[in-house]
């Protein structure tokens, strides 16, 4: 019972760490951002390259690989979807087709040299070995690691959105974002932080989450959905509602995996979508009350 | 320094103007200025299998006409009503595992399980998608995009329908002409059928429901019905789509909801001019050939669409179609401002 809660809790702290940023770049700038689950892809394939190609130390790759992961945030706006800005249908599909010509394009095998990851084998080094042995239950630290980072980024992120100026900036434009232009605020480089700051917040979920696994291109998808099934099960624009439907979905996973395998919970956080969707459309603790208003 | 500055005009043609009334049928050459792109879309599909080289190409114009149904009915959801669903390979799968299993398990003819696996398909397809209907843009969309990896490994993990295997054999048509002129006479149906209901006064408020979802509401209408009706009309054509796919291969399997059948269509669809339905029709003919040559490159290819996709959207929005029929309807020329 200790075991399923603990690991339902850490679940559940790694569905909040998929989300955030998800949830971060569209409650802002309202810019899909399919790209979430590649860059959660891409910043475990950069890591795993300096670390095992150049022999960087751990600490640098993952900086270095986190710096990478912001500026292509940033070009990913710049380039892209600037020009596509206000178009909801463009958007939607030019950022669909970023997001699988990453994804897919990590799987390439031999054109050029580049070598695609395909297969086990490739796994990022943990942070901390070694495991916490308590009466009721044993955890390995890494995990306990996911909770410590999960709660620090929620609360830092609570702070940045409400105590700095461009985080203000940020939800100023979330809010009205043409009052927030004439307050002087520039939307197209506050929408270039948030797609910034965003990719970051996904590439430190995958620095931290994925030593618990192999680097696959799948868990690019699985990152995607999960994300979706947070922001859609919580509430939109609610940060109650990220954390406690992150704990939901993740308790429901690991008592799933617990009975019946984990093959399953696929299935089961698409069910908990529907049934959330079917009994209360606006989720749990979202703030726009009216069916049609969710974007 | 005086530069000179220049611009480019766009004028109607004297017939243009000339065809848009009652004056249309005054002589032979405004009749013909209006059938002639019409009649050499249908001419053309229907001659194509005649003059095409050898077995091989058939089939793969045959598959062209399966990429047009899908994105046709892409280009109605997305672009007639607003529904992004970039989940089209959901509805190939459940269409042709219907139809493959009425045949697999039951034996039933061709000419009643395409009929029945493509109106239960779309049932179907339409009654799992309903709840996500109040879900507009990405969320609608990512859902959609699920559907079809939920779908393979629901098959997977519970081993159902064959598991991995898949079903088969199916049987299939008695010969590949009927398959041909069954799937190119489908894809002109739809075209013309398309663009008629979209004419038709629930077409205009598919029109409304895309702009401004919230004013249709105001008017009185209850919106989510009318997308059921759209939804189920676009999942009519993915299904068969599905059906037919499953008999012209004679095998069923979870290669049915491989991501292909989601993303080209999109990308013949953006490259043919969105919105225009024939153009997403000329956008598959000319993609599916392509990527029939590159088939040795796997993965490569779901990357090229991905590119094709990007590089029409931001430098080529209105696709290929609407460029085309400007020549056709304008004249194009520099003028000194």
């Amino acid at each position: 019972m200790g075991e399923v809660l603990i690991y339902g809790i850490v679940n559940g702290m790694i569905f909040v760490l998929m989300a955030v940023g998800f949830s971060f770049v569209y409650g802002i700038s309202r810019l899909p951002n399919f790209a979430h689950g590649s860059i959660y892809v891409t910043t475990g394939f950069i890591t795993w390259s300096f670390i095992n190609n150049t022999g960087l130390p751990y600490w640098l790759s993952v900086i270095l690989s986190l710096i990478i992961v912001f500026l292509a945030g940033v070009a990913i706006y710049q380039f892209v979807m600037i020009r596509v800005r206000g178009m909801p249908i463009s958007e939607i599909i030019v950022s669909f087709a970023i997001a699988l010509a990453i994804l897919e394009g990590l799987r390439l095998q031999g054109i050029g040299g580049f070598k695609g990851f395909i297969g086990p084998g490739y796994v990022l080094p943990r942070f901390i070995d070694g495991m916490l042995e308590t009466p009721w239950v044993t955890i390995d630290l890494q995990r306990l690691l996911i909770i410590a980072v999960g709660l620090l980024l929620l609360g830092f992120m609570w702070l940045f959105t409400h105590h700095n100026k461009i985080g203000l900036a940020l939800r100023a434009m979330a809010q009205h974002e043409r009052a927030a232009l004439m307050l002087g605020i520039n939307s197209d480089r506050m929408a270039n932080i948030a797609l910034g700051i965003g990719s970051t917040l996904a590439g430190l979920a995958a620095i931290v989450v994925m030593p618990l696994g192999n680097i696959t291109c799948e868990s690019g998808y699985t990152v995607l959905t999960n994300a979706i099934a947070v922001c859609i099960i919580g509430g939109l624009g609610s940060w109650v509602g990220t954390i406690l439907g992150a704990l939901i979905l993740g308790l429901a996973t690991t008592i799933m995996s617990a009975i019946g395998g984990t093959m399953w919970n696929n299935v089961l956080i698409f069910g908990l979508i529907i049934l959330i969707l079917i009994l209360k459309p606006s989720g749990l603790f979202g703030q726009q009350k009216e069916l049609q208003e969710r974007v | 320094m005086e530069r000179e500055e220049r611009r480019k005009e766009r004028l109607d043609r004297g017939i243009k103007a000339r065809t848009e009334g009652l004056y249309a049928i005054a002589s032979w050459r405004e009749i013909t200025y209006l059938l002639a792109p019409r009649a050499s879309l249908i001419i053309g599909l229907l001659i194509l299998p005649l003059v095409l080289p050898g077995l091989y190409w058939q089939r793969v114009l045959a598959l062209a006409g399966v990429y047009a149904l899908l994105a046709l009915s892409f280009d109605f959801l997305a672009h007639r009503v607003g529904l992004v669903c970039i989940g089209g390979a959901f509805m190939m799968g459940i269409g042709g595992y219907i139809s493959g299993g009425l045949n697999y398990y039951f034996g039933l003819p061709i000419a009643l399980t395409i009929p029945i696996a493509t109106l239960a398909g779309a049932l179907i397809c339409t009654l799992l998608w309903l709840p996500c209907l109040p879900l507009r843009g990405v969320y609608f969309a990512i859902i959609t995009f699920m559907f079809p990896h939920l779908a393979t490994s629901i098959i997977i993990a519970g081993g159902l329908l064959g598991s991995t295997e898949g079903l088969s054999p199916i049987k299939g048509f008695p010969n590949i002409w009927v398959g041909i002129y069954l799937i190119l006479g489908l894809v002109l149906l739809t075209i013309f059928g398309l663009r008629r209901l979209c004419g038709e006064d629930i077409g205009v408020v598919f029109a409304g429901i895309k702009d401004n979802d919230q004013a249709v509401l105001a008017s009185g209408v209850n919106i989510t019905r009318v997308k059921i009706y759209a939804l189920y009309i676009a999942t009519l054509i993915g299904c068969f789509a599905g059906a037919f796919v499953a008999h012209f291969s004679g095998f069923v399997g979870v290669s049915l909801f491989a991501l292909d059948f989601s993303v080209m269509p999109i990308a013949a669809c953006i490259m043919g001019g969105p919105g225009t339905l024939a153009g997403p029709a000329l956008g598959a003919l000319i993609l599916a050939p392509l990527s029939e040559l590159l088939r040795g490159f796997g993965q490569l290819r779901v990357v090229l669409y991905c590119v094709i996709l990007v590089v029409f959207i931001l430098f080529k929005p209105e696709g290929l179609l609407s460029w085309v029929s400007r020549r056709y309807h304008q004249i194009e020329r520099w003028v000194k401002v």
